[in-house]
């Protein structure tokens, strides 16, 4: 027995392919949802009883699509909202997270831990309940409608998660940065400022859209408070059609679409980030 | 009893916070049976997902690539939907789909909104398990992989004793963060009517207008909640600690 010749490989094998992977949003995901609302359409169909001539699911959804995606646009509006007065907010109660003082550290965690550990509900409720319907300022009245008091409910949440990302965030910063800071003489301030804030932003940012598509998901608790947003809208859409009850599966499951649409390029691009700042070990 | 229910009344009397939860029979029966569904539901919800989560894990290693795709599909889907659709998508259009059941008092659907909302938090939190659970198989050195082929495990042998083992220790962290999550995303079931802790406190602070007292006593009532399941879930984690693994 002779070792079996090598044969010349008469062709060159691709090399693996490098660089960050592109958004992979293949044909055959559209594919899928599409499949997924039509059989949902077409059982539907078929489970409806009574010959009746009623105009076809896809027809309604597609007649409602304009009124239901204002109400999406302003779920979109909602999750900006908080996301800005969540982080603003969050970047202050990070801060004295870190803070030298104990007393200021200890008040920081005990209020972070408090709306961390606090279902979202629950708090949203929170603010709808016990927030008055208008400030007044001296002589400036500020009017508060539901929708401004449910972008404070949830901006709540968002603040303890903003504050939490960035004391992870400071926290994975080799101590020989601050060690290094120190020798050259930084005060705390410039340390913090210039040195520490620089790095973590990197590591912030991919925690930091996570929390946004959480929230996103999370904009439709607003319907149970009572905001005119979207799943409000489908109820009305499904009311509006006599309350069929065919109608539903296929409802919710196009709104389900659209919020897939919307944050699974978010999820995305969450994990290229991710894949890029990952720490090299 | 009898004293530190007179004790609230009189607190009432006096300054105003309405505890009916304590001194009222009626309150009190229906806080606690919100209570006990909560906790039912979490439970329920938890060894499901673990479940979901471990079977996706093992599935999304497999060689065929259409069930690795599936697998993908089904926790892309359930990760960037809200799960509020997801639980209306369930308990209005799935449930209609079915058959009814043909009881005493008039037909009724198959399934209770306690089910429905269990099975739709658990597929939630149970997408959310599969990656968690592929992060920890990930994380594994192929060298063990490898010496457990060696040694003539099967799959699904090396699997069960070797890889999810070790992998289980790995990911109990973020297992952790996620059922924290799932017992608060528990709340979401009082769309759906099922009478747990919140459906039931809002039942109670508009027959007696105390909001304020009740949303305190929710909100320290949940604080409770998770704070006992990290502490279990840590003492777990110290149980099962690696010698030359742990952080600390």
């Amino acid at each position: 027995m002779t070792a079996r010749p090598m044969p010349a490989t008469p062709f060159v094998l691709a090399p693996p392919r490098a660089g960050t992977p592109k958004l992979r949003l293949r044909l055959w995901h559209g594919a899928a949802l599409a499949m997924l609302v039509l059989l949902s359409a077409t059982l539907a169909d078929a489970a409806s009883t009574g010959p009746a001539a009623r105009a076809g699911i896809l027809v309604i959804l597609l007649k409602w699509t304009p009124l239901l995606f204002r109400g999406f646009l302003f779920n979109i509006l909602i999750s900006v909202a908080s996301m800005t007065i969540g982080t603003i907010l969050g970047g202050a109660l990070g801060i004295t997270l870190i803070s030298l003082l104990p007393p200021v550290r200890l008040a920081g965690s005990v209020t972070m831990q408090f709306f961390r550990n606090a279902p979202w509900l629950v708090l949203l409720f929170f603010a709808m309940f016990l927030l008055p319907f208008q400030l007044r300022i001296g002589p400036l009245v500020i009017p508060l409608p539901d929708w401004l008091k449910a972008v404070i409910g949830l901006s709540l949440p968002v603040m303890a998660n903003v504050a939490e990302i960035m004391r992870g965030a400071v926290a994975s910063i080799p101590s020989g940065q601050w060690e290094a800071a120190e020798s050259l003489a930084f005060k705390r301030r410039q340390q913090v400022w210039s040195i520490i804030m620089p790095q973590c932003i990197k590591r912030m940012l991919p925690p930091w859209m996570n929390l946004y598509a959480i929230l996103t998901m999370s904009t439709v608790l607003a319907s149970i408070v009572g905001v005119n947003e979207v799943m409000t809208l489908a109820g009305q859409v499904s009311a509006a059609e006599g309350g069929r009850t065919d109608l539903l599966t296929p409802l919710y499951g196009y709104i389900m679409v659209w919020f897939f649409l919307y944050a699974y390029p978010i999820a995305l691009l969450t994990t290229r980030l991710e894949r890029r700042f990952a720490v090299k070990m | 009893m009898q004293t530190i229910a007179a004790w609230f009344h009189a607190l009432y009397e006096t300054t105003g916070i309405n505890l009916t939860i304590i001194y009222d029979a009626f309150d009190r029966a229906r806080f606690i049976n919100g209570f006990l569904v909560t906790i039912e539901l979490s439970v329920i919800c938890i060894f499901f997902s673990i479940v979901i989560g471990i079977v996706g894990a093992w599935l999304q290693g497999s060689q065929l690539v259409w069930t690795r795709r599936i697998v993908q599909a089904y926790i892309q889907l359930f990760r960037n939907t809200p799960p509020l659709v997801q639980m209306y998508f369930f308990y209005f259009g799935l449930s209609n789909l079915l058959p009814r059941l043909h009881a005493a008092g008039g037909d009724q659907p198959l399934l209770s909104g306690f089910a429905w909302a269990c099975i739709s938090l658990s597929f939630f939190a149970g997408a959310f398990n599969v990656e968690i659970f592929r992060s920890g198989i990930e994380a594994i050195p192929h060298s063990t992989l490898e010496a457990a082929e060696a040694l003539g495990y099967t799959r699904l042998s090396a699997y069960r004793h070797i890889i999810l083992p070790l992998a289980v220790r790995v990911c109990l962290p973020a297992l952790n963060n996620n059922l924290v999550n799932l017992v608060k995303t528990t709340t979401l079931a009082y769309a759906i009517a099922v009478p747990e802790l919140l459906y039931v406190s809002a039942q109670i602070w508009s027959d007696n207008v105390n909001v304020p007292e009740m949303m305190v006593v929710l909100l320290l009532v949940y604080f409770a909640l998770v704070g006992l399941l990290v502490l279990g879930m840590h003492r777990l984690e110290f149980r099962l600690r690696l010698p030359g693994y742990s952080r600390t």
